[in-house]
């Protein structure tokens, strides 16, 4: 490579890794100048395409998110320049930008925070589809070209690029303003924030598509925007929740999969493979939530789950009796059968399998789980702990004519055969 | 990955910021500190209390010898270090060169190693796995 060339490449990988860091800052700040997301996004865009142009040759700017808001604004401007002969009002709001367009300058943090909640908010909008959300969310908020997007979620780049720009139009036509909610939508608003983080954490955590068991670099990215979300909204107790159980779960990353990808269940992992440093995060996000008083809610009570695993030395010293009553919380809270088979599971650690049976046999009777694999897996262990071989078998050989994982079904046969 | 951000100091820098009053610098790097937090980067961080009250260990000599701080002729001390959970190598430089330091000091960028980092089929990385795992079937059978 031609060192020109390579001084380039450098360029590159600096803007890449300035926009990392300050898209949401820049994109936030440029929607409220000039009212609309999408054109800022665009604008920004158009920025850096500059930056990547001149700083090889004029060197990187001293403050190279201020820069790149700032030559954003320009473009604003420029364009409105263009249309005022058209219309009056794009002279006015040029040269009301014009006013405001501050080379150079570092951030008022306070103002900035707030610009980058609203970005938040915009891109979690009730208006959009979950997955405009999840692209939108990981575009503005997270700074991903939509080449990662499409990777992460193993989609053509085109689908993704559709999502985004039908995204824009949509919070154009709905005329979403960029602003906080009010504090009678807050906790709902709020409330669909989480659940698109919690959307992209989990496609990442046990990915619903292609061959990878799971793809960190995904929940690693929603774990990062929880950390934000958290430091910009912190007197709200279920981001802390949020962050608890992403930094759980993520703790357990390089121990979940072996060297060929197959996946390594909780029991069975080695422990020393644990991030100790995350498990500490998410034990001091959860103290945090705890600290403000109102109690855990769908995300910290499933932290709390977690935890126990997390802070279980040895899979025998699990608090199971802890777990049992952090599943009966949650099933009050957010009722559902997976909740309630998970329930049965601890209750047979902590209790025996005789008291899981009942719970088991409840669900069985309601019929919420019919046709789950899970379901008859579980009845089947409990049965054959009680030594009743013949219903065991009869529940694993069905357990493993619903699963559609071939491994699955194989550690099932096996099981049902090695029965007395 | 994981990168650390190792500082050190010579005395100019040393110097230089009992110059500064204390608040200023606690607010600075407070700054700084809060700018990682809100990004979701910062994995972990601490500083380090005056090299004077440390002591240094060195090896050069069986038994090694005990001697204490500032360590004689070294001219840069360590002084505290941060872990950044970043998604590249440029943006963990991006954030060092964010810090609020002055003349004198340094950061040092360096990657946190990961086990895929080391050779899987090695004999020590297969027995220490072995160890762990008998450890434990030690402890379940007690």
């Amino acid at each position: 490579m031609r060192a020109a060339d390579e001084a380039e490449a450098a360029v590159g990988r600096r803007v890449a890794a300035v926009w990392r860091i300050e898209s949401a800052r820049i994109v936030a700040a440029l929607a409220r100048d000039v009212g609309d997301v999408g054109l800022a996004e665009d604008l920004a865009q158009d920025a850096v395409l500059d930056a990547l142009r001149q700083w090889p040759v004029d060197g990187v700017p001293s403050s190279p998110g201020a820069w790149l808001t700032a030559v954003a604004k320009r473009k604003a401007i420029d364009g409105w320049r263009r249309r005022e002969r058209l219309d009056e009002r794009y002279a006015a709001m040029a040269w009301d930008l014009e006013s405001r367009v501050d080379d150079g300058v570092p951030w008022d943090p306070d103002t900035i925070d707030d610009d980058v909640l609203r970005l938040v908010f915009i891109s979690c909008h009730p208006v959009l589809a979950p997955e405009a959300q999840v692209a939108l969310t990981l575009r503005l908020i997270g700074g991903l070209t939509t080449e990662e997007i499409a990777r992460a979620f193993l989609v053509p780049h085109s689908t993704i690029q559709q999502r985004i720009v039908r995204a824009k139009k949509t919070l154009r036509a709905a005329h979403v303003p960029f602003e906080v909610p009010e504090r009678r939508e807050y906790p709902e608003r709020l409330s669909s924030v989480l659940g698109v983080l919690y959307l992209i954490f989990n496609e990442g955590y046990a990915a619903s598509a292609g061959e990878d068991w799971m793809r960190p670099e995904l929940s690693l990215e929603a774990l990062r925007l929880a950390r934000s979300l958290a430091a910009l909204v912190p007197r709200e107790a279920e981001v802390h929740g949020l962050v608890a159980l992403f930094e759980f779960q993520a703790s357990r990353f390089g121990a979940r999969t072996t060297d060929t990808g197959d996946p390594i269940l909780l029991p069975d992992q080695d422990r020393t493979l644990w991030d100790r440093t995350l498990i500490g995060r998410g034990s001091a996000a959860l103290a945090r939530q705890d600290a403000l008083g109102r109690g855990r809610g769908f995300y910290g009570l499933q932290a709390g789950i977690a935890e126990c695993h997390a802070t279980a030395v040895r899979a025998e010293e699990t608090d199971w009796e802890r777990i049992a009553l952090l599943y009966e919380a949650l099933g009050r809270l957010a009722p559902s059968p997976i909740v309630d088979l998970n329930r049965a599971v601890a209750v047979s650690m902590a209790e025996g399998p005789a008291a899981a049976l009942r719970i088991v046999d409840g669900l069985v009777a309601s019929g919420r789980l019919a046709g789950y694999h899970l379901l008859p897996s579980v009845r089947g262990e409990l049965l054959a702990r009680l030594d009743r071989s013949d219903e065991a078998r009869a529940e694993l050989l069905e357990a493993a004519r619903l699963t559609g994982n071939e491994r699955e079904r194989a550690v099932l046969l096996r099981k049902a055969d090695a029965l007395p | 990955m994981k990168y650390m951000l190792i500082m050190r100091s010579n005395d100019e820098a040393v110097e230089a910021y009992e110059e500064i009053p204390f608040e200023q610098i606690i607010e600075q790097m407070g700054r700084y500190n809060e700018s990682l937090i809100e990004a979701g980067v910062m994995a972990a961080g601490e500083g380090l209390t005056d090299a004077s009250e440390g002591v240094v260990v060195d090896f050069s000599s069986t038994p090694p010898t005990v001697t204490d701080g500032p360590y004689g002729e070294t001219k840069e001390l360590f002084n505290g270090f941060w872990i950044l959970q970043v998604s590249s190598r440029e943006e963990a430089i991006e954030w060092a060169s964010r810090c609020p330091l002055g003349p004198g000091s340094k950061l040092e960028v360096r990657r946190v190693t990961e086990l895929s980092d080391f050779p899987q089929d090695n004999e020590w990385i297969q027995k220490e796995a072995q160890w762990i795992a008998d450890a434990e079937r030690a402890k379940a059978d007690e």
